[in-house]
């Protein structure tokens, strides 16, 4: 897959639900932070950056810090300034929508970053907190209640958690109330931004599972960001790589995590120790001669 | 497919949920009861005036012209006559109401700004920032007196200028708090959640600001009081109001003759504006959470070491790979809570040898990296520390005191930490943070230690040691400030390096040479490691032996051939088959997507 950094979308078909529109197409866009300098050129953040997200599927956007993969989440959220290209989702442009307008996406894109410490506000209890989108919309009280005790059912926590506040929780089980609120108001797509980063390994793999299961009985699509190769390889349909505010390769994940075509990504790939001493060995030698070769390449190219 | 609810999910039943409400916590505190009654008092007798004293304040009789205590004037008259009881009763009530009108200006002004200025920031803040330095520019005092002379004689008109003049100390309180709130993700959530910007202001913003206004209304509810005083003090003001000023003005007057005038209104003012200023303290911390009431008798970590068998043997005289570097027996350590104490590291023994790496592994809240901090001596005052044994090549560790433990820290004991920027001074270049312990250690001249530092940035594969030399930590990235940090750790030849998860912080690909970076050098220097990290990744790149740790108790110890092929404990396994390195991968999706929902449900 030799394609250019530009325009490395995948031709709709390969992949996906057969052909259908798209639930999101996000089409050469280019986010720039202004500058605080009077005059002075702002930071380019991401361009030329294309990718879509088929309804039910999970697209997993890995790279190291500095990639931009955050800034991505971000600008489908409406949450960075979009300066170019567009964001279509399901048919309606939503890069260049007023907040008032956007605000009637909000039962359709969910999020769920990455600390859930800070993520919850700690002077609310489980139930405000996930009853406020709901009452937002129009939710009687009691109705909301009742869809509150049945969502922390979905993410198997205890219905008492609803009169705690978030720091009786551990991290793993913030990030569940976190799933929650998410999930309340029955999005199509939730932006995960390094969802299990925070968490301590045997909780990381729990909640993996919980978003696989979410998916499967709700087709909610996902577009998960983050910085772990394995991660990216157990909960994506498809994965794009990001360097440097582009993406260098995108592709199905059991192809992209496990035999990557591109420098970069085979870079990425071999940099990841293996949990086995033997294989990390082949591994660490392994990526000795890549760096050895690409430093060679370097050289006589120059 | 389902998640089985395991451990890890169920509700810990911690403590009961604290959230006693502000006044319950004020009332534990003696300052802030005194000043609540001094106030409560005033309030009180300011509202009661009328049952309190039978003269009217303002009348003035000439036979009562400094009348001295009595029946009749309980505390005398003053030069005019009047009976200076009943005018400090009803000057409380001038100076309450007064301060009052000036903190429902400053507040009802400054509230507003700030949280416009604070949450859209941009052009609304510029002006109002450019606004709120104007007004703290322009001189209260001699404002007051021009809309005094030539505006209102009221004193509530006043107030309320002063309420506008003092406003930006609110606005920039507010300000400050909005700003950042704002960046915390769970408004971030709220917005993407669709709530309207008015709502996340009123849910999610107000209550933070709530804290700092409070204590800001007490500090200026105080100034106001004093500045209304001088005001009637200097004769400004309406002659038909009493107020505490006005009888210091009268008082001054007499001052010769009944110099006792001036105590009760100054009295009055010093009593209430000393309650204000105490009680705005005592709000700031029952507001700010725990206090911490440290007993300053204890310097270090309570530290008993039970020597037993041999105390004092020889120093090995080789140092010979495989030779016992550091032996720890029954480590504990402890920290004090509420009525008892909290064991976070329990009966941990361990082996580290020369030339062998030691991984320490554990989940959070395992204890792995109390165990690290407490062998390099650096655990906080109030921890206490027991072992059996810490002997470090043939010296006991335990029970030494600073200054005896400084001649192992640094030198001989190194440590690497997590957060590589929180562990560079930001004020110093990164060459003079590292020529100075060398100096000290190796006492050699600057000239000897600089040569070295920039031979060490060299080894450690930093490619312009000069500039990075000459460097603050802030123009360097996280991977070469790791980088900097290792040649410090390694400066001094020490015999252990300590890591504490030296890589969780960085990049995979800076992770991998940070790794390959310490093993070099540990093979090269033959130092023993003990690298603390949860990532079974850089276990089975780096480790020799593996001590696996859960709860502040050992799980077990092995080789880590041995440990990833027959791991012993469930906990390890449990651990292992959570990796998800060896998962299938999910295919790619096929057809429509399956079991949606109805939107309606």
């Amino acid at each position: 897959m030799g394609t250019d950094m530009t325009n490395l979308e995948l031709p709709a078909g390969t992949s996906g639900d057969g052909g259908g529109n798209p639930l999101l197409r996000v089409d050469n866009i280019r986010v720039e932070y202004p500058s605080k300098k009077w005059r002075r050129a702002g930071f380019v953040a991401l361009d030329g950056v294309s990718l879509d997200v088929q309804a039910g599927e999970t697209v997993g956007i890995v790279g190291e810090s500095g990639s931009g993969k955050t800034t991505l989440g971000r600008a489908v959220l409406g949450l960075a300034p979009v300066t170019g290209g567009s964001i279509v989702y399901d048919g309606r442009e939503i890069s260049s929508m007023r907040r008032s307008e956007r605000r009637s996406l909000s039962d359709e894109i969910q999020v769920v970053f990455q600390d859930p410490y800070t993520s919850l506000n700690p002077a609310l209890t489980v139930l405000d907190i996930l009853s406020e989108p709901l009452l937002m919309s129009g939710t009687g009280r009691a109705a909301a209640e009742k869809r509150v005790r049945d969502l922390l059912d979905q993410v198997y926590l205890p219905s008492d958690a609803a009169q705690r506040l978030p720091r009786e929780f551990s991290g793993g089980q913030r990030q569940r109330i976190a799933i929650a609120r998410a999930l309340c108001r029955d999005p199509r797509l939730i932006v995960c931004d390094e969802p299990v980063s925070a968490l301590d390994l045997s909780n990381q793999s729990r909640v993996l599972d919980l978003f696989i299961e979410i998916q499967e009985r709700t087709g909610v699509a996902y577009l998960f960001v983050t910085h772990d190769l394995s991660v990216v390889r157990y909960i994506s349909h498809r994965v794009a790589v990001m360097y440097k505010g582009g993406i260098v390769e995108t592709g199905d994940a059991a192809v992209v995590t496990a035999h990557p075509v591109e420098a970069y990504t085979r870079r990425l790939l071999l940099a990841a120790p293996v949990p086995d001493p033997q294989r990390q060995a082949v591994r660490r030698a392994a990526r000795k001669q890549f760096d050895a070769a690409q430093r060679e390449a370097t050289r006589i190219g120059a | 497919m389902s998640v089985p609810p395991t451990d890890g999910l169920v509700v810990v039943p911690s403590a009961p949920v604290r959230r006693r409400h502000l006044m319950v916590r004020l009332l534990h505190d003696p300052v802030a009861v005194a000043a609540l009654v001094i106030l409560a008092l005033l309030a009180a007798a300011s509202v009661l005036a009328p049952v309190l004293t039978s003269h009217d304040p303002i009348r003035s009789s000439l036979f009562d012209t400094l009348a001295p205590m009595g029946p009749d004037h309980p505390l005398g008259a003053d030069g005019v006559g009047r009976d200076v009881w009943a005018q400090l009763l009803y000057g409380a009530r001038t100076s309450l109401a007064a301060a009052l009108v000036a903190v429902a200006v400053a507040f009802a002004v400054g509230i507003p700004a700030g949280l416009l200025g604070g949450y859209y920031r941009g052009k609304a803040d510029a002006i109002l920032s450019w606004a709120s330095n104007f007004m703290m520019a322009v001189p209260a005092i001699i404002v007051l007196l021009v809309v005094m002379a030539a505006v209102s004689q009221s004193t509530y008109v006043a107030m309320a200028v002063l309420g506008l003049i003092i406003s930006p100390s609110v606005y920039r309180l507010i300000r400050a708090s909005v700003v950042s709130v704002r960046e915390e993700l769970y408004v971030d959530a709220a917005r993407v959640s669709g709530l309207t910007d008015g709502r996340i202001m009123r849910r999610h913003i107000l209550p933070v600001v709530q804290a700092p206004s409070i204590i800001q209304a007490a500090q200026i509810f105080g100034v106001a009081i004093s500045i209304q005083a001088g005001l009637a003090f200097l004769g400004l003001g309406s002659p038909s109001e009493t107020s505490w000023g006005a009888m210091l003005n009268d008082a001054f007057a007499n001052i010769y003759t009944a110099p006792m005038l001036l105590l009760w209104p100054a009295l009055a003012i010093c009593l209430t504006t000393t309650s204000l200023a105490l009680l705005a303290n005592a709000l700031r911390d029952a507001l700010g959470g725990k206090k911490v009431r440290q007993k300053s008798s204890v310097q270090r970590p309570k530290t008993s070491v039970r020597p037993a068998r041999g105390a004092k043997s020889a120093k090995p005289a080789v140092r010979n790979l495989g030779a016992e570097l550091l032996r720890v027996d029954n480590l504990k350590v402890t920290y004090p809570v509420d009525g008892g104490t909290r064991t976070v590291v329990d009966g941990v023994s361990l082996v580290v040898e020369r030339g062998k790496v030691l991984g320490l592994v554990g989940e959070s809240g395992s204890g792995k990296s109390q165990t690290a901090f407490s062998l390099l001596g650096l655990l906080p005052p109030e921890a206490g520390m027991q072992a059996d044994g810490i002997r470090f090549d043939g010296d006991e560790l335990g029970g030494l005191g600073r200054g005896a433990m400084n001649r192992f820290r640094g030198k001989r004991i190194a440590y690497i930490p997590q957060e590589p920027m929180s562990n560079l001074d930001p004020s110093f270049t990164v060459g003079s943070q590292l020529v100075e312990p060398v100096r000290q250690h190796l006492r050699i001249s600057a000239r000897a230690a600089k040569a070295k530092v920039l031979s060490l940035l060299e080894r450690v594969g930093i490619t312009e040691p000069g500039r990075v030399f000459d460097s603050y930590p802030h123009q360097i990235s996280g991977g070469m400030a790791q980088r900097v940090l290792i040649a410090g750790a390694v400066s001094c030849d020490p015999d252990l390096l300590i890591a504490d998860e030296p890589t969780t912080a960085l990049d995979v690909t800076v992770q991998a040479e940070i790794l390959d970076l310490i093993r070099s050098l540990q093979d090269e220097r033959n130092m023993g490691v003990i690298l603390v990290t949860h990532d079974f990744g850089v276990v089975a790149d780096i480790c020799d032996r593996v001590t696996v740790m859960r709860s502040g108790k050992l799980v077990e110890t092995a080789d880590v051939a041995e440990l990833f092929a027959n791991p012993q404990a469930d906990y390890t396994r449990m651990l292992l088959a959570s990796t998800l390195e060896d998962a299938k991968p999910r295919t790619a999706l096929k057809g429509p997507a399956v079991g949606r929902r109805d939107r309606t449900a």
